[in-house]
């Protein structure tokens, strides 16, 4: 801190509580809202799908929370838990950082793929997880999500995916980016037999995977205010050299103009979800 | 003059050598006819020693040199009848990718490329090659155009990339992208793209979903610039010359990967030295690579691009 800050009336780093004060709260028992600011039993917090009720704030889920708030209950069967990244360039570290990721989320990789049950009707879904290497593709969420989609072209039943991703996975190099291709060529095959995709646009979808499937449902959705975009918001800053508005790629700024079908508030995903699949089942030959 | 590369600089102190010995002796009357050829051996030895053992990084240089040529120079030399078709119906006409119609070897085509400028004017025209969204459905608009008339599709690939700014997010850069990558699978006519310059990331792949993909000997193929991959792998911007190396970008690494079908040779220090022969070179290729195609029907065509795609991946299966 320079002399000069000291007699600054805000000073960035002050503390709205005493540090003594903190610990007198055991960790995980209340959360504060990054949002707003408001303290919540975590608990209560859990009760509310993890959205915040004093201003809405869609905290994020992890591709487990998300499969039981969105599914009937018990019928997710998950797919390819076996496969393991590898390292195709050497980067120093980069199996560590995922065998570590693995112990943390429970998942092999960034993606949760598999079929269950959505109000009765049968579905193949994914779910990014952003917890996980930031939700980034490399080759084996490009194959999780490929076969997946695969699966569900083979039972006709529509393929439903829940986005969340800084992109492609750079220390993959340009295998990474190829698996924008390998997922999109997937989804003209799924879409070629007239079967449904939805895509589900949660916080933060960009990069690669906002420019492949991310964007490629018959119909687009998105969690409210989450961040979605092709570049980042600072690299576009620095090439224009103008300030961006606030409210630029959120869901509410791609709604208004025109890249979402809807922005869907969390209570109402499993609902407005269910009936569209119901909408699109196929009639029994 | 030409811009010489920082590994071109032996090159150009031993020429200037020569010439100045030259010149002596055409003043002095001695005679140093021997040294001189000796000289010239020695160049012509450097020159083939320096080319044949290019670093990554040294190709990266050579992919955005100013004089490189562009989509506009081949089509120029390699087609016959071209005529340039504007706009996606839509919103506008975006001059970073231009396309059209023409004829190769008697056969009717479309082209569709990424196109920069050479100079500050040209590349502003051109928006440094890298395109809006109006630009990518301008070049779908021109592939569902061809698959109508049954014509193949030749893409040229050359940019550092789909263009970061505001009016681009607002127009949907991901979805024209994404919408490219999928309809390119289902398209019913072969699709032939060359990288020939810089292919960078999603701007680039989105002319890439083709029955055979190719590269210049010295362009490159990257999901993020040196660079940029510098700057997020180790917070350092200057190393880009070690991230071209690990990055595996070029296109002996991808044809390695089997991520491409074909290397297109280059002339002796890059396509820029000499656009006709490079163009003899590329014709090769393409024609090679077209009459292939054409023996295959629509179903075999869709599902060879498929398969291409499909089978990209590093994992181990336990």
């Amino acid at each position: 801190m320079s002399i000069r800050d000291i007699f600054k009336k805000n000073k960035p780093n002050r503390k709205t509580m005493t540090s003594k004060g903190q610990h007198d709260v055991p960790e995980g028992i209340v959360t504060k809202c990054p949002e707003c600011n408001h303290v919540m039993l975590t608990k209560d917090l859990q009760k509310n799908q993890k959205v915040c009720p004093n201003c809405q704030y869609h905290h994020k889920l992890t591709s487990q929370e998300r499969i039981e708030d969105f599914l009937d209950e018990g019928t997710f069967e998950s797919f390819d838990d076996h496969l393991q990244t590898v390292n195709p360039l050497n980067f120093p570290g980069y199996v560590e950082k995922v065998k570590s990721d693995m112990k943390k989320t429970g998942l092999n990789e960034a993606v949760l793929t598999g079929t269950g049950m959505l109000e009765g009707n049968k579905v193949v879904v994914a779910v990014m997880d952003s917890f996980f290497r930031m939700g980034s593709m490399g080759s084996v969420v490009g194959e999780k999500i490929t076969r997946a989609i695969e699966k569900a072209t083979e039972l006709g039943v529509p393929f439903i995916i829940f986005t969340a991703s800084g992109g492609a996975r750079m220390q993959e190099g340009v295998i990474s980016l190829m698996q924008m291709a390998k997922t999109s060529v997937a989804l003209e095959r799924h879409g070629a037999k007239g079967n449904l995709f939805i895509s589900i646009m949660t916080h933060p979808t960009t990069g690669g995977v906002s420019a492949s499937f991310a964007s490629l449902g018959d119909i687009n959705l998105a969690e409210p205010q989450a961040l979605i975009g092709f570049a980042g918001r600072r690299v576009i800053e620095q090439t224009v050299r103008e300030k961006l508005p606030n409210d630029f790629q959120t869901a509410e700024f791609l709604l208004a103009h025109g890249q979402l079908d809807a922005v869907v508030p969390r209570s109402d995903m499993r609902k407005t979800v269910g009936t569209l699949v119901k909408l699109h089942v196929k009639e029994a030959v | 003059m030409v811009k010489t590369l920082p590994f071109e600089e032996p090159l150009v102190q031993l020429k200037t050598k020569i010439t100045e010995l030259k010149e002596y002796t055409s003043d002095a009357e001695v005679d140093l006819t021997k040294e001189i050829t000796q000289l010239e051996e020695r160049f012509t030895n450097l020159e083939k020693d320096i080319y044949h053992n290019l670093k990554p990084w040294d190709r990266v240089q050579i992919a955005r040199h100013p004089e490189r040529p562009t989509t506009l120079d081949y089509v120029k030399v390699l087609f016959d009848d071209f005529i340039e078709l504007h706009g996606d119906r839509n919103f506008g006409d975006d001059e970073a990718i231009v396309g059209g119609v023409a004829s190769f070897e008697e056969t009717p085509i479309t082209i569709i490329g990424h196109q920069r400028g050479k100079d500050t004017k040209e590349n502003i025209r051109r928006n440094f090659g890298m395109p809006h969204p109006e630009g990518y459905r301008k070049a779908l608009r021109l592939m569902k155009q061809a698959e109508k008339f049954k014509r193949p599709i030749i893409c040229f690939i050359d940019t550092k990339g789909a263009y970061p700014g505001k009016a681009a997010e607002e127009r949907g850069q991901s979805e024209a992208i994404a919408r490219n990558l999928l309809e390119m699978a289902g398209l019913k006519v072969p699709i032939i793209s060359v990288v020939i310059g810089e292919g960078g990331s999603g701007g680039a792949l989105a002319l890439g979903v083709a029955n055979h993909v190719h590269m210049l000997e010295n362009s490159t193929y990257s999901v993020i610039s040196p660079e940029g991959a510098a700057s997020i792998l180790w917070k350092d911007a200057t190393l880009a010359q070690k991230a071209a190396e690990a990055m595996r970008i070029t296109a002996p690494n991808l044809k390695e990967e089997e991520i491409i079908e074909e290397i297109v040779p280059e002339v002796l220090g890059g396509a820029h030295k000499d656009i006709d022969t490079q163009a003899s070179y590329l014709k090769e290729v393409l024609s090679k690579s077209l009459s292939e195609l054409k023996t295959l029907d629509e179903e075999q065509l869709i599902d060879q691009r498929y398969n291409k795609f499909r089978k990209i991946g590093v994992f181990s299966e336990e």
